[in-house]
């Protein structure tokens, strides 16, 4: 543990800090949809446009379910066209290396593991995927996916600031302002960054380099502008199959720093402006100190293993005085790598520039449980605030009593119906990870595609589920996910961690905007403080992670002692 | 009513109570409670696989298995307790129901013997004196006095007449004297005494709004522990360990929240069981719940605020008279005045050294007493004639205006909130008597307490403004509503209900049954009309409208303890991860000791420790949730800091020591 690594940390969450309120203005503006920036001169006719072109009346608001009619149709639609893409490459352009169309039940997982926003990859890209593919099928789907979890959290956020309202917004404004006036915008400026710093950003086909013996390939195409959104949109796909480990889509420790920190930009600013929007700042900022304590003890958790390297390979006469740097790059070291994997996996982002499956059992226990615990840790963009909003109601109705008072969540009563919502989309995500993961570990196919067998194998399934339905995107590197069954589990599994959470959220959004709000006294429990931020982190880790220690105990926590134990106990 | 307050461990109580835990375990009444309904199928399982051969250590089985039913046991015992309490409660309301025979009268005014159980709403009944009255009604002739202490307990009679507001009666109760017709207003089996009956016995309680939300939640909660315990099952399959059933169902049933899910209905009966005990009737647990939940009252000045009657304070001398003058002009004014205001009046004359005298003193004496027309009372005696009256009367009586400085005092007396009485001889003013309404005791510190806890208390008074706000001033009411007509206080719980707020109000006139309807929480006094009593949704039998403020507590007590208990509960899980997780792993893999944070014997002690624990807990809470946690009028941070502390923290500590303690015994006594 390095007095830089220590440095980072420091200025990394300043920075994140100092960038909250902006970004929260910012999205307070494009979500209003008579909020004015200063992008208006030039993009207001491109608004105009697209709202005439699709037949959109910016005016009228819908109620939450046309606003989640819209928002689902707008994702099968979103999810057939890239995935016909994918079945047909070879007859569209830009496909310079001649890639053949990809088989269905790949197709059907990549084009739904894009629309959901997860970002799992069972393909490489490089040798894959034409740069069509790239840039319409999945890049296309990287700002649509990301939009669309902004509007749901838009959504809710109307939805619990309103007074006895019959709307919660428009759907297709709400899509059409935040790709229009946030991500464009940010991941053009962004990718000239990256390009900067060495990203590539061409249509020309791989090169052969010089002066090797069988003259090696080295793979290119238009990486910049799909690297943006995909830390930006919280996606994490990457253009190659390293992901950002690879120096074309994170060169230097100065990409990697910003790239960490793109991750949590618009997470970070969407706890202010639901904090402002509820006329309520102060518990945004609560919600904001919540996760920065939950990030930090994470981080500070998987670097401390990371750093520690492994005592079993030290015994080897291995040196680890670097730490555990096995699947690490070098340029980065253990406390970038420890640090970008608790980032991605707080958020649903999913890159990586490190191999997690390589870290030690406590370093990979960290991320698996990041992505267990919901993703709530600023999360995916809008995502990540829906669900701590799920978490926030939960905690209010569990301890809310204990103030005598029938709970109430900023004005509203939480009731029985909204309850019922909350707890569906707990089960959901939980019965799709747990469920499809145990499936998995009893299959045959679940066992053959793994990498390692024991409890290192069980982590890899785990994962992998954990990954899919979390809509994270990660990967435990050693499984081999790519088969029919493989793909058509995790495909199902990001489906229900995505689509089947995001109805009851929106029924909820709908739900609370019906209900008067209940003027504050001094009865009314207390929303900010230290008080309520234990008590959310105590619901987040009893209700989100203990649910998971039963299966974790058989993966990573038992290979963690079994690391630790004095003589090996398995061969 | 037994009005005796019934111990938890009461012989009367616990043996029945016993049986019906066993009665209780019939699958259908289980599944009303989801949560105990998956634990007695666990406990079932687990003694299933103990005779077809699943379990492999049958003396440990055997224990999970027998522990799992108590745990179930334990839970309905829980419920059983609250409805004891109840029932003995019923049983000797049900004693005053006795077969009672009826006259009914007919139109033409004659009367015929009737079976009380044959009477229907509409019917008329005479009831002379000696008679139990046989159902609730209306008076609609006639004045009696009534001793309904059998609803209320309170043994002095009261006066029913037809008309006003004193003119409903109940069955069950009976008259003393006279003779009263009553209509019915009530079929059979819907009496009050009926539904009061079906109160105390829980036998119609339907789960309140807040209870099935917490239903919902601990349900959702047992949904996912069953996948987890599930999927472990598999996980244990792809790792090579075999978890036997009775591991499995006991880390299932510890998990779910079984403490919660056994208390909930405790609590809920309890809190109904505790305002009877009160005195108070809620005709649902959702109005118990409501009343947790009220954010204004509105307080009936007379009788809730103030002692209802006004007392004389001072004599103020008119120039030229002297404070014994004064004082015997008022005095002998009011000598046969038996208002309340007449006896303080010479109350306070006696105080200022007057010798009591009576009536039996002055033989030929003639008294005025108050009409509507003089608006003044007073004695004519020995040719001097003494009023006493508003100043308005006096000066009329005068014919002209009174003394500067008597009207400046009427004016000073009246603009403190006070009533100024005018003393008048023989056309001469005396001077003027201060009556001023009393302020009941304890109040302001009560609304104080309160306002901390962010309920708003509001006065509705008919009195003028000056006078409203100088007692609301004194009182200490955040607010105030003067010269207030029935419809006014209907408006203002309409305003407060569209801002959405929860309003709590007291009545007992027909004109009040609107707003009582219209209110959150609508307290009817007892002595009030059927019609009020039927608007609102809790009857006050002691007649006591700042019972409301009582009524509010209990309502908070409940949800208090079923927040504290579901926090305690689910905090509870962490120590029994603890526990029963290494013990199942340590078998396959020995390297996961360090996770037995506890250091518990074996694997075998350590899942029955966890289970036993998770039992007496119950046993344990059952106090708590039949009393209720200790209500404190703290506002909503500190109060959430406090229990927080000591429900969550402490949940999650206590079952470490528990686990570990009862780990020890066993361990000693060499059971597992």
């Amino acid at each position: 543990m390095t007095i830089f690594g220590w440095i980072q940390l420091a200025v990394f969450t300043g920075l994140l800090l100092s960038m909250t309120k902006p970004a929260g203005l910012f999205l307070a503006r494009v979500l209003d949809p008579a909020g004015r920036t200063f992008l208006d001169p030039i993009l207001k006719p491109v608004e105009r446009l697209a709202y005439r072109a699709m037949g959109v009346k910016p005016a009228s608001e819908q109620s939450w379910k046309a606003y989640a009619f819209s928002l689902m149709a707008f994702s099968a639609a979103g999810t057939a066209f890239s995935f016909l893409i994918l079945r047909h490459q070879d007859l569209l352009p830009l496909n310079p290396q001649g890639f053949g169309p990809m088989s269905g039940h790949l197709a059907f997982n990549t084009a739904v593991s894009f629309a959901s926003n997860t970002n799992w990859q069972n393909y490489a890209g490089e040798s894959t995927l034409s740069y069509f593919s790239q840039m319409v099928a999945l890049t296309f789907q990287n700002f649509a996916s990301a939009a669309v979890g902004v509007a749901v959290a838009a959504a809710l956020v109307r939805g619990i600031a309103r007074h006895a309202a019959a709307t919660i917004g428009n759907f297709w404004v709400d899509l059409i302002r935040v790709t229009l006036y946030l991500l464009l915008p940010l991941s053009l400026v962004y990718g000239i960054l990256l390009v900067w710093q060495g990203v590539p950003e061409t249509f020309g086909a791989n090169v052969k380099a010089a002066g090797f013996e069988a003259g090696q390939v080295i793979a290119r195409g238009p990486v910049a502008s799909q690297e943006a959104i995909k830390m930006l949109g919280t996606n994490g796909g990457g253009f190659f199959n390293a992901n950002s480990a690879h120096p074309f889509e994170n060169p230097t420790p100065l990409s990697n720093f910003i790239e960490m920190l793109s991750i949590f930009l618009i997470p970070a600013g969407l706890t202010w402006y639901f904090g402002a929007s509820v006329k309520n700042k102060r518990h945004g900022w609560t919600l904001w100190g919540v996760m920065a304590f939950l990030f930090l003890a994470a981080a500070v958790v998987c670097w401390r293993a990371e750093a520690a390297g492994n005592p079993r390979l030290a015994a080897l006469g291995v040196s680890q005085r670097q730490g555990n740097m096995e699947g690490k790059e070098v340029r980065f070291g253990a406390a970038s790598s420890a640090l970008f994997a608790t980032v991605t996996t707080d958020a649903s982002c999913g890159a990586v520039n490190a191999m997690h499956d390589s870290f030690t059992p406590l370093g990979g226990l960290v991320p698996l449980v990041n992505i267990q615990l919901g993703e709530v840790v600023f999360g995916g963009v809008g995502s990540g605030l829906y669900g701590m909003i799920i978490f926030v109601v939960v905690a209010v109705f569990l301890a809310g009593l204990m103030v005598g008072r029938t709970p109430e969540y900023l004005g509203k009563k939480i009731e029985a119906y909204d309850v019922k919502l909350c707890v569906l989309y707990v089960i959901t995500t939980i019965l799709a990870t747990l469920g499809f993961a145990a499936a998995a570990a009893l299959s045959k196919w679940g066992v053959a595609g793994l990498g390692n067998s024991g409890p290192h194998g069980l982590s890899e399934i785990l994962y992998a589920y954990s990954s899919c339905a979390g809509n994270n995107g990660s990967a435990f590197a050693g499984l081999n996910g790519g088969g029919f069954a493989y793909n058509m589990t995790l495909g199902l599994a990001m489906l229900a961690g995505r689509f089947l959470v995001i109805v009851p959220v929106m029924a909820l959004a709908g739900n609370l905007g019906a209900k008067k709000i209940v003027p504050a006294s001094g009865g009314t429990f207390p929303l900010s403080g230290f008080t309520f931020g234990a008590l959310l982190v105590s619901t987040i880790l009893i209700v989100g992670a203990l649910t998971f220690l039963p299966a974790l105990s058989l993966g990573p926590i038992v290979e963690h002692f079994i690391m630790r134990a004095t003589t090996a106990l398995f061969g | 009513m037994a009005r005796r307050k019934a111990s938890f461990l009461d012989k009367s109580i616990l043996l029945p109570a016993i049986w019906a835990s066993f009665a209780k375990m019939h699958p259908r009444a289980m599944a009303r409670n989801p949560v105990m309904f998956v634990t007695e199928i666990g406990a079932a399982l687990t003694t299933v696989a103990l005779f077809t051969g699943g379990a492999k250590d049958v003396a440990f089985s055997a224990q999970i298995a027998a522990w799992l039913w108590f745990t179930v046991l334990f839970a309905n015992f829980a419920e059983a307790v609250a409805e004891g309490r109840g029932k003995a409660q019923a049983d000797a309301l049900r004693r005053t129901r006795t077969m009672t025979i009826a006259k009914q009268v007919w139109p033409d005014g004659t009367w015929a013997p009737i079976k009380a159980e044959d009477l229907r709403k509409g019917n008329v009944i005479l009831v002379e004196a000696g008679q139990t009255i046989a159902a609730d009604g209306e008076i609609v002739e006639g004045v009696a006095m009534v001793d309904e202490s059998a609803i209320t307990g309170e043994s002095a009679p009261v006066l029913r007449e037809a008309g006003g507001d004193r003119s409903s009666v109940t069955g069950g109760t009976k008259v003393l004297s006279d003779w009263i017709k009553v209509v019915v207003t009530a079929d059979p089996g819907e009496s009050f005494l009926d539904r009061m009956i079906g109160l105390v016995e829980g036998a119609k309680r339907r789960k309140t709004p807040n209870e099935i939300a917490l239903t919902i939640l601990l349900s959702a909660l047992t949904i996912v522990f069953l996948v987890v315990v599930a999927t472990l099952k598999c996980f244990g399959t792809y790792s090579g360990v075999d978890f036997p059933v009775a591991v499995l169902v006991a880390l299932l049933v510890c998990l779910i929240p079984t403490t919660i899910g056994g208390l909930l209905s405790a609590i809920g009966i309890a809190g109904i069981d505790r305002l009877v005990q009160k005195n108070v009737l809620a005709m649902s647990g959702r109005a118990v719940e409501a009343a947790g939940d009220v954010d204004v009252l509105l307080l009936d000045k007379t009788g809730t605020i103030t002692l209802g009657d006004r007392q004389a304070v001072a004599f103020i001398p008119a120039t030229g008279v002297t404070m014994g003058q004064l004082c015997e002009a008022a005095q002998l004014a009011s000598i046969a005045d038996e208002t309340p205001e007449g006896r303080s009046i010479v109350v306070l004359a006696k105080e200022h050294g007057l010798r009591g005298r009576s009536l039996k003193d002055f033989p030929e004496a003639r008294f005025a007493g108050f009409t509507a027309q003089t608006r003044m009372s007073g004695v004519d005696l020995d040719g001097r004639s003494i009023r006493k009256g508003s100043a308005e009367a006096v000066r009329a009586l005068m014919g002209g205006g009174l003394p500067a400085e008597v009207e400046a005092q009427v004016k000073e007396i009246a603009l403190s909130g006070g009533t100024p009485l005018v003393v008048a001889e023989n056309g001469r003013a005396m001077g003027v008597v201060h009556l001023k309404d009393i302020v009941k005791g304890g109040l302001r510190d009560r609304f104080d307490r309160f306002r901390a806890m962010g309920i708003k208390t509001v006065m509705i008074t008919g009195d003028n403004r000056l006078t409203a706000e100088a007692i609301a001033r004194e009182a200490g009411v955040d607010d105030f509503l003067a010269e207030a007509r029935p419809e006014d206080k209907l408006a203002l719980i309409r305003k407060e209900q569209t801002k959405g707020r929860l309003v709590a109000m007291t009545g007992d006139g027909t004109n009040d049954a609107p707003a009582l309807a219209q209110a959150d929480v609508g307290v009817a006094m007892n002595t009030g009309t059927q019609a009020a009593k039927e608007a609102g949704n809790m009857v006050d039998l002691d007649s006591n409208p700042t019972k409301l403020l009582e009524i509010v507590e209990t309502g908070k007590q409940m949800l208090m303890t079923r927040g504290a208990l579901t926090t305690f509960s689910i905090a509870n899980d962490v120590a029994k991860y603890f526990a029963i997780l290494p013990a199942m792993l340590m078998g396959a893999f020995p390297a996961i000791a360090p996770l037995n944070v506890m250091r518990l014997g074996s694997p075998e002690s350590a899942v029955l420790s966890a289970v036993i624990f998770n039992a007496l807990v119950i046993v344990a809470l059952i106090p708590l949730a039949i009393r209720g946690v200790k209500f404190r009028p703290l506002s909503a941070p500190v109060l959430l800091r406090r229990n927080l502390a000591l429900y969550g923290a402490g949940g999650i500590l206590i079952p470490f020591a528990g686990i570990k303690a009862i780990d020890l015994i066993i361990t000693a006594l060499h059971v597992a």
